[in-house]
């Protein structure tokens, strides 16, 4: 190190203050505080979900194969009640919804902080390095981001397999780009900025000028996306584990959930399909809902 | 101009020429190649004739010439199962997922403009705020989780729609369409909407941002001056300048949909493209989604130039503009 002092208030404008303002601007909205509470109470249950399911719809001793396909509350064989119904292997389907939740989320957070995590290195140094690097891998990003993303998303996962980590293989290889574009973009403003400038003139680390500098004050836009793109993995993750390739029989997501109700529906037990919707549409909605209203808080020119 | 479309013209085919060799990594080199070109039925000497024959005994160099040389020449392996050449197979099930793609944008264009522009229009008023907050729903919804809704809605409770099916198709130039047909017509109705809703949410939301954004514009604002009824000045100086974006969204979007269509397809068991590429999965079918990949790249490509000729067509100030 050959850098005698340090330069904490060289970091620009990013400070705490204008997260107050974020929030005071975003809270205006009461659709949005209702629609993020949502988002946190899913959260929440899908942690606690372990110790506030009925059963642990995994464990087959628990299970009575008696108690098969009951409709929403009725009572089972042993006068346990069953607030959604039952499925084809008497699972209470409360239970099977909020462990399905729990995976749901937990692939859609970990995809979106691979992705975000990778994206972001990629466009804060391709904006930083510039030259023929950056003309390389925008061009990758152009290409990837030219195909949809369920399409990409399949062909990996029937190249890979199943299982809940090539699921997210998959939707980390299909989101990175998002973030790698979004943040070079504004990477590139901020690099003319002077306190970059000066960061230069006192001959600091590449290292530390990109991300001691540069990616605190380009992170912004970074938010939006990652909010979007979150609800954007968790609808992925069900669509492919509806067409079977996404996550094994044996840890149903809500997206599988689904596909085995879906072949008991034609026959007239519709809740199995129903239900494990519902949990999925209030989750994406709320998350939709939340994105939208940071989008309009943060990025003030978009605004209408 | 002619440069620019000769410059995206190269542009293309260097994304084709990047994802046949993709396609062939993922294929060729990362899966045994032999348990992904070799039928698992295959004996033992069947196992070996085909090694020789397909070339898997020589370096990776020299295979992937060979299957750039009979990618070339439009050969994509056989099918497994339907022991066929997979390219056949695809052609043959890509007029169902077309008609399917092209029913439902223009629905989606239809009503996301409409929608768009009401809501745009009138921002305050309840059907505004209504519109919007629909369209958000309706970006939320699963694709298959709508479609499966709307079948015990409409085919199980309701029983005024068929659950699935092509329903009776019509010979027009030698290719049967459910276009032609009313009872194909009544079973396109139902998928046709699973895959436009989408859009269609997403259609109207660009439109409002437009509508929006060109009421403020002066010219607007002339014309309103000069006394123009409200139908004109939306019905050509709004409508114009807000069809530049939606135009870039529908030629994308066609291109979406054609992949979205898996999904619809694979839920209302509709014989197009997308049903056969799941179903070749669940089945290890490899050539076919080998060649199924390549038929959606090159169509890709295809569609994105199509967007780019286009747009240089409409908006004059993306011809001098040199990319970033």
């Amino acid at each position: 190190m050959s850098v005698p002092f340090d330069l904490p208030t060289i970091a620009g404008p990013a400070a705490e203050g204008r997260l107050r303002r974020v929030w005071s601007e975003f809270a205006e909205s009461r659709t949005a505080v209702v629609a993020l509470a949502v988002v946190i109470l899913l959260i929440v249950v899908a942690l606690a979900a372990p110790l506030i399911a009925p059963q642990n719809p995994y464990d087959l001793a628990q299970l009575s194969i008696m108690d098969n396909k009951l409709p929403p509350g009725t009572r089972g064989f042993d006068g346990r009640l069953y607030i959604l119904g039952t499925d084809d292997q008497g699972r209470d389907m409360l239970s099977a919804i909020l462990y399905g939740l729990r995976l749901s989320l937990f692939v859609g957070l970990a995809a979106t902080a691979i992705a975000l995590a990778i994206g972001t290195v990629v466009g804060v140094v391709s904006a930083y390095v510039g030259g023929r690097l950056d003309a390389f891998l925008m061009r990758l990003v152009d290409i990837q981001l030219s195909f949809p993303a369920i399409l990409i998303a399949l062909v990996l996962v029937a190249i890979l397999g199943k299982g809940v980590d090539k699921v997210v293989i998959a939707l980390v290889s299909v989101q990175w780009a998002y973030y790698a574009r979004t943040i070079r973009s504004s990477a590139l403003i901020e690099r003319r900025r002077e306190y970059i400038e000066a960061a230069r003139g006192l001959a600091l680390p590449h290292s530390r000028i990109v991300f001691r500098h540069l990616l605190p004050n380009a992170f912004t836009p970074i938010i939006v996306v990652a909010a979007v793109q979150f609800a954007h993995a968790i609808v992925l993750e069900a669509t492919l584990s509806f067409l079977g390739v996404g996550v094994p029989i044996t840890e149903p997501s809500l997206g599988l959930l689904i596909a085995n109700g879906y072949s008991y529906m034609l026959s007239g037990s519709t809740w199995l399909s129903v239900y494990p919707g519902v949990a999925l549409v209030i989750a994406i909605v709320a998350i939709n809902l939340v994105a939208d209203r940071l989008r309009d808080v943060m990025n003030p020119r978009l605004r209408l | 101009m002619l440069a620019f479309l000769f410059r995206r013209f190269g542009q293309g085919l260097l994304v084709v020429a990047v994802m046949a060799t993709l396609v062939f990594l993922g294929v060729y080199a990362l899966g045994n190649p032999i348990d992904i070109l070799i039928s698992p039925e295959a004996d033992q000497r069947e196992r070996e004739e085909a090694i020789i024959r397909l070339g898997l005994d020589q370096p990776l160099w020299v295979q992937f010439g060979l299957f750039v040389k009979s990618a070339l020449a439009g050969n994509l392996g056989t099918s497994f199962v339907h022991g066929v050449p997979a390219i056949d197979l695809i052609v043959s099930r890509m007029p169902a997922t077309l008609e399917l793609a092209l029913v439902a944008l223009v629905f989606a264009v239809v009503v996301g403009i409409t929608a768009g522009l009401i809501a745009g229009l009138k921002p305050r008023s309840l059907v505004g705020r209504g519109i919007m907050a629909g369209s958000i729903l309706g970006f939320s919804v699963p694709n298959f989780w709508l479609g499966l809704m709307l079948i015990l809605l409409f085919a199980v409770e309701l029983k005024i729609m068929p659950a699935g099916g092509r329903g009776e198709t019509r010979a027009f130039l030698g290719i049967q369409w459910s276009l032609l047909t009313v009872d194909g017509l009544h079973h396109l109705i139902l998928p046709a909407l699973t895959l436009g809703i989408y859009k269609a949410s997403f259609i109207a939301r660009v439109a409002y941002a437009g509508t929006r954004e060109v009421l403020l514009q002066d010219y607007v604002r002339f014309a309103r001056a000069k006394g123009l009824s409200q139908r004109r000045i939306v019905g050509v100086h709004v409508l114009k300048s807000i069809m530049i974006p939606v135009v870039t969204v529908i030629g994308l979007e066609f291109g979406s949909m054609i992949a979205f269509a898996v999904v619809t397809e694979t839920v209302f068991a509709w014989p197009g493209m997308g049903k056969l590429l799941i179903d070749s999965i669940y089945r290890l079918d490899r050539p076919v989604i080998v060649a199924y990949l390549m038929v959606v790249v090159v169509m890709f490509v295809v569609i994105n130039f199509a967007v780019d000729v286009l747009y240089t067509v409409l908006d004059p100030r993306v011809r001098v503009t040199r990319e970033v």
